[in-house]
This record gives C-alpha cells, structure tokens and sequence, in this order.
C-alpha cells in the first residue's frame, strides 16, 4: 500500500524528506568516496588512473548530483538547527525556500566551474 | 405543487466514503446525500447518522470549534468536521472520505479511544504544579504575571489548546514510534515550562526527553501545519529540545 500523500503535501514535510533522502544517499555513496581516497594511497598511478576515469561527462554529472545532495544536506541541517536553537517560529516556510535556494546555488556553481 | 428546501438543490447528491468498522477492520461504505450550498462535514455524517444508517458511531458535541471531539480524517487530512465546509474540502462532484482519526485506536466507525492520547499529557507532566504548593493544593495568594510581560506571552503561545487530537493524527512520528508522546502533549509540557509559577520545570523536562519525547522529532512540522487553532507545536517541541540543550550542557538538570 502506498502512503498516503495528501496530508504530507507542505514545505516542511518535503524539507524533512530531502534532508532524509540525500542523507541516505550521501551515506551510500561514502564506501566510495573513501575507496578513492583509499587510491592515493596505493601511489601516483592508480589516482590518476582513477581522475581519468571520473572527467567523463557521466561521472561528472554524477558529481553534480553529489554536490546538490550534500548542499541539500547541509542547507536542511541547517534548516533544523536554526529551528531548534534560534526559536523562530513563523518563519519556517521562509527558512525551507532559502535552504532550497542554498542547495539549488550550490549545484549551478558547480556547474559554472565544471564548464 | 412541491417545494424545494431553499439552499438544497434535489438534483445534486453529494458522494461519501466512510470508513465503517471496528478495532478488527473495516471498509469504505458508499452513501448519498443531497448536496447543500452550505453545510460542513459534520453536517453530512450527521445527515447518513439521521437518514441512512442510524447505527453509524462519530463523535461530536458542540459543532462550533469549541469542543475538539468532532475531528477526523476528511480527504486524507486530519480535521474538525464542525468548522470544515464541504465546499472548502471537496471540488464539486468530487467525493467526499471520511476516515477516523490515525494513529489512535478504533472504537466503532468514526470514533476513536482518546485514551491513548490523554494518557500521554499526562506522563509529559501535563498538570499544573504551583511553586508553594507542591502537594497541588490552592496557594493562599495567587501571583500574578502581567499580561504584557515576555513570560506570560510564552506561556500564552500554546495555551488555547482543547485536545482535539488533530496534531496527534498528523503526526508521523507517532505512527512509527507508539510511544512517542505527540505534539500536544509537548504543546502542554512546554506551556508549563514557560509559566512562572509551576515549580515541577525538571521533572517535566526530564518526562518529555528521551526516545519518546521531543528528541524524536523530526520537525516535519505538520502539526503546526494542521492545528485547527493555528498554534505551532513544533516550535513548542523545539524550545523544550533547546532547554533540554542548555540545561544538560550547563548541569541544571541534575
């Protein structure tokens, strides 16, 4: 049974998710992460070997993805701290288009240095 | 020659789906009503109670906002059915559903066990406990907190809360943990934490921390999102997590 959408449908519940989803995700992607470091280790050749491979434009844009999820990560951590710790209250809609705003910067700044 | 009820249009019926069953299950049973220019969801269970299936079990008392005992599911969200118009709720032609209240235990249809949920104002230190007092008797003198003062102003915040579970309901925590103490219940504890002359501020801190308590939340925030009364006890939860925060780093809590 799918769960049922239409009592989640607002700013903050969606805010919950992604910074739920892209947490998830950036957890699944660090075994790589730390492979590839793990690379450098193993000397000069094989973390060449291994930047070749990650300019091909899918790797790249692969990348992008993990830049917007860890802005989105950040910004929606954010999102919780500045909740519980600065007591704002009315302005959490505000706060949710500004970490989307933060995490959606972070992506086309990558973007504009990739090109 | 025969009239038509004036606001009632004879051609048009409105479709509900309502949830009918007990704590062993149900199903959505389909009814008819005639459709009324004005007329609240209440208006319409009400309406299949008198007309259709005189054994239909809800719930309601006063139908203006006052009681908090009409609240269900309408159309996926949690509501007082007293204050919701059937226009503002469902498209025309569209149907209506009518469900219990989530995450609370079915009596019959469309009632549900409030017990759970009154259980747990309870164990959040839910009851007033005056400084001089604290065997809970009457002061002899009452102090005052001005109306205007920062004090009052943040114990006023949540106070208007009446119990109608709205918050609970919508709350997706509590569906995950059924320990977890809600949104109102935390609403209250942090209402006394702000008020200046209860002396239990510890005791109730230490209630609402921890797995079932404000920790787990997630600041979804449809509480907030939902309360009939537009208060935001996400916030409450947080100011209690901040406490909770400070108190702990500095040692006041022990």
């Amino acid at each position: 049974m799918s769960p049922d959408m239409r009592g989640r449908s607002h700013p903050t519940y969606i805010a919950f998710i992604l910074h739920r989803v892209s947490g998830l995700l950036l957890a699944l992607f660090l075994p790589l992460h730390f492979w590839a470091l793990g690379q450098a280790i193993q000397g000069e050749a094989a973390l060449d070997g291994f930047l070749r491979w990650a300019d091909n434009p899918l790797v790249k844009f692969a990348e992008w993805g993990l830049v917007v999820l860890l802005a989105l990560h950040l910004a929606g951590g954010l999102r919780v701290m500045a909740l519980e710790f600065l007591g704002w209250r009315a302005r959490q809609k505000d706060m949710v288009a500004i970490s989307a705003g933060v995490a959606f910067a972070a992506g086309v700044l990558f973007l504009l240095n990739v090109g | 020659m025969e009239t038509v009820p004036k606001g009632e249009n004879a051609q048009t019926s409105l479709k509900v789906r309502v949830w009918r069953g007990d704590a062993a299950g149900g199903e959505f049973r389909e009814y008819a009503v005639p459709a009324r220019e004005n007329q609240t969801v209440l208006d319409v269970v009400t309406q299949i109670q008198r007309e259709i299936e005189p054994d239909l079990a809800y719930r309601f008392a006063c139908r203006v906002g006052m009681c908090g005992s009409c609240a269900m599911e309408v159309n996926g969200r949690a509501r007082w059915t007293c204050r919701t118009h059937v226009k503002r709720v469902a498209a025309p032609g569209e149907a209506l559903e009518i469900r219990p209240l989530a995450n609370l235990p079915v009596i019959r249809d469309l009632a549900t066990d409030m017990a759970p949920f009154f259980d747990k104002w309870a164990r959040a230190g839910g009851t007033f406990q005056p400084k001089d007092a604290p065997d809970g008797a009457v002061p002899a003198e009452f102090s005052v907190v001005p109306p205007e003062s920062k004090q009052r102003r943040e114990a006023d915040a949540g106070i208007e809360c009446i119990g109608c579970g709205v918050c609970y309901a919508s709350c997706d925590i509590v569906a995950w943990n059924p320990d977890y103490l809600g949104p109102a219940a935390m609403n209250r504890a942090w209402t006394l934490v702000n008020d200046v002359r209860d002396g239990a501020r510890r005791e109730r801190l230490e209630a609402v921390s921890g797995d079932a308590g404000c920790h787990s939340c997630h600041s979804t925030q449809s509480c907030t999102e939902r309360c009939p009364k537009n208060l935001d006890p996400s916030s409450a939860i947080a100011g209690l997590k901040r406490t909770l925060f400070w108190d702990s780093l500095w040692g006041r809590l022990r």
